[in-house]
């Protein structure tokens, strides 16, 4: 009964977001994103009102959605870390900083804590590759990370 | 008359305490009963130094950096206000020899305005350039763009006027300006410091590619990882709109032209532009195979000129002082500046835009001030993720399209990754694979399974499992790759991976371990 109840409100939501933001051209990313803004990840019950609404197939709906790196199929933990693995960091001792917090946390990549209070994800480039290594915690940027920035960010985040 | 303070609001330099410090400034400013207001600028793109504040003085700006908040008390005791002597003091910015040694076109405003202040804009030299095309007939304005010799900054290098054209000689009911802000590439950065530092040169240089073609309406493709870019341009769009400069009648003439701002979702392919038109369609960001090329056949099977950001906000510089001012600027075929992004392992990372012509060493050594670790460089990437590692021995190479290409690297978007000797370049050519296969968009069966039978075949050699024939076998992957590929994702990995095979070959080939009977011997 509760999840029914769950998704019939999805589902309501959805549509009125669809309905708002059909009128675009090419609606469908902005319609993922601000359902993504609304739940925090994109609910399997999304997906058909979508697909009506837009007259496409699901399939077609979450070819999409699986498709793009940024559209959760689950929610995210309380606390969002993005650390860049790209080169300017790795440059700058990026990799052994992302070995350091993944061990602090006892995470892998893309893994979330078991009590919901981060989730760890990599990033490729986030534009700050002249202040590397940089990361981007819930939604904030951050650059020059050290071995003691990374310490205090995962004490920050644990807690 | 308040002193105007100003501390960038770039997100390189929020990223190292930029917002803190504007917030304890403007306390400071309330607590000393000062007559002073904090501007959020954008950056210099002098990293080493963000967060660098500056004062406006009667002899001009002058800076201070990096600035932390504990040092606020002392600036202001040693006078900030009137540019006052203090340990941190850079003296006039102007005069500071990076920004000294710089051609600043597209980045002329780029830390100096207010991004956001219209009348800030204007003052310094903005919408000249769409003021002057307004009243020109779409083909003088294509001319003057060809003149020029503008090519496409986004890394391709094709030449703006002529893609420019085809859109106006196309034939369709509505036609688009679509901006390619999918700045995807490791070390660069120049996109994301126009958008932030001065996003209404970009708007204009789109408008003005529209009133050039023809087309009335346009789209910016924005990655997500740029939230702070994101909100700026959105808000440069509204401020824009309201002024009359965007819509109906743009700037009171006959032309309209409006605008949108789209995110995307975290796929580098989207980069590419047919999948970037895919994606702003609303599929998958796969590949189109060309022709049709975009420019005939582009968003939602519409003539559509696809650039990138700096492409289009070199526009209004080149309508306003010319396109021969423009041109004389370069080497060869490579004309007037490029937004060079130094990046990694360096003293003095940042943005320095200068002619094309600056050889690839004079950026590492003398500009870039060498390695933070202080150690030597052993390998510099340019043109991001896709492009080749270049050695030392290679420093004298000019930065030039066609210098670069001679010798099997681009230039692409213009970043510069530098390593230093600690560098395993083995685990460069790995990544290159990995990177390729975590981001193919799997249409095309060499990017798809090339990209991770790269990495396999880069793991056997990592064993040392039968290396010379290992190595073979990389090497016809990369040759497959390169020509057999759809796009420049899985027809340009091949260049990081060859390039350090080739000018890095011993570490290809690890040492032979002190097992068997050798090592038995040894005992």
């Amino acid at each position: 009964m509760e999840s029914r109840n769950m998704d019939a409100k999805i589902a309501s939501r959805t549509k009125a977001i669809v309905g708002q933001l059909k009128p675009l051209e090419g609606p469908l990313l902005p319609i993922l994103h601000g359902i993504q803004d609304e739940f925090g990840y994109v609910p399997k019950a999304a997906l058909p009102v979508i697909a009506e609404g837009l007259n496409l197939s699901r399939a077609e709906v979450h070819g999409v959605v699986s498709f793009y790196h940024d559209y959760r199929e689950t929610p995210a933990g309380r606390h969002v870390i993005k650390l860049c693995r790209a080169e300017a960091c790795q440059s700058m001792g990026g990799d052994e900083l992302a070995e350091r917090l993944l061990w602090l946390l006892g995470l892998d990549w893309h893994e979330t804590s078991a009590n919901g209070s981060v989730t760890i994800e990599p990033v490729y480039c986030l534009g700050l590759c002249a202040c590397a290594p940089a990361a981007m915690v819930d939604g904030d940027v951050v650059g020059r990370l050290d071995e003691d920035a990374v310490k205090a960010l995962a004490k920050a985040v644990m807690a | 008359m308040s002193v105007k303070i100003y501390i960038p609001g770039d997100s390189g330099a929020v990223a190292v305490g930029a917002d803190r410090l504007a917030l304890r400034m403007a306390e400071t400013i309330k607590a000393r009963d000062l007559d002073a207001v904090v501007i959020r600028n954008g950056s210099r793109g002098m990293y080493w130094l963000e967060p660098m504040v500056e004062i406006e003085t009667s002899q001009g700006r002058v800076a201070y950096g990096p600035v932390k908040p504990s040092d606020l008390n002392s600036l202001l005791d040693a006078g900030l206000l009137e540019g006052g002597d203090h340990p941190l003091c850079l003296g006039a910015t102007e005069n500071i020899p990076y920004l000294k040694r710089q051609t600043r076109l597209t980045f002329a405003r780029c830390g100096i305005t207010d991004p956001l202040s219209l009348e800030d804009y204007r003052a310094n030299g903005g919408l000249v350039g769409l003021t002057n095309a307004v009243v020109l007939a779409p083909e003088a304005i294509v001319a003057q763009v060809t003149e020029s010799g503008l090519r496409g900054r986004g890394g391709a290098g094709f030449p703006t006027g002529i893609k420019w054209k085809t859109v106006l000689e196309a034939q369709g009911p509505q036609k688009y300006i679509i901006c390619n802000a999918d700045e995807g590439d490791s070390g660069t950065f120049a996109d994301r410091m126009i958008m932030e530092g001065d996003p209404f040169v970009l708007i204009e240089g789109m408008i003005i590619a529209g009133i050039a073609t023809g087309a009335t309406k346009g789209y910016v493709y924005l990655r997500s990882e740029y939230p702070h870019a994101i909100r700026v341009m959105n808000r440069a769009v509204e401020i824009l709109r309201q002024a009359g400069v965007l819509g109906i009648s743009v700037l009171g003439s006959s032309h309209a032209f409006d605008m949108e701002i789209r995110v995307g979702a975290g796929a580098y392919v989207c980069g590419e532009e047919t999948a970037l038109l895919e994606s702003l369609e609303g599929r998958r960001g796969v590949v189109r195979a060309k022709p049709p090329l975009p420019a005939h056949k582009g968003f939602l099977a519409r003539p559509t000129v696809v650039n990138n950001v700096i492409s289009l906000a070199s526009v209004p510089i080149i309508m306003d002082k010319g396109a021969a001012y423009y041109r004389d600027f370069g080497m060869g075929r490579s004309r007037g500046t490029i937004p060079i992004q130094i990046a990694g392992n360096v003293k003095h990372g940042g943005l320095f835009e200068a002619a094309f012509g600056m050889t690839l060493g004079e950026l590492v050594d003398d500009i870039a001030g060498g390695t933070a670790s202080g150690r030597p460089v052993k390998a510099v990437q340019v043109g991001g993720p896709l492009g080749a590692y270049f050695p030392r021995a290679l420093f004298d190479t000019p930065f030039d399209y066609e210098a670069f290409a001679g010798k099997d690297g681009l230039i692409g978007h213009a970043g510069i990754v530098v390593f230093d000797d600690s560098a395993d370049m083995l685990k460069q050519a790995r990544f290159a694979f990995e990177f390729c296969a975590i981001e193919s968009c799997g249409k095309c069966t060499p990017c798809r399974i090339g990209s991770t039978r790269g990495v396999e075949v880069v793991d056997s050699i990592r064993a040392g499992i039968e290396t010379e024939s290992q190595i073979n076998l990389m090497t016809d992957l990369c040759n497959t790759m390169k020509f057999g590929s759809l796009c420049a994702l899985g027809g340009f990995t091949p260049y990081p991976v060859m390039s350090a095979l080739t000018h890095f070959p011993e570490d290809f080939r690890p040492a032979p371990k002190m097992t068997g009977p050798m090592s038995q011997a040894a005992e």
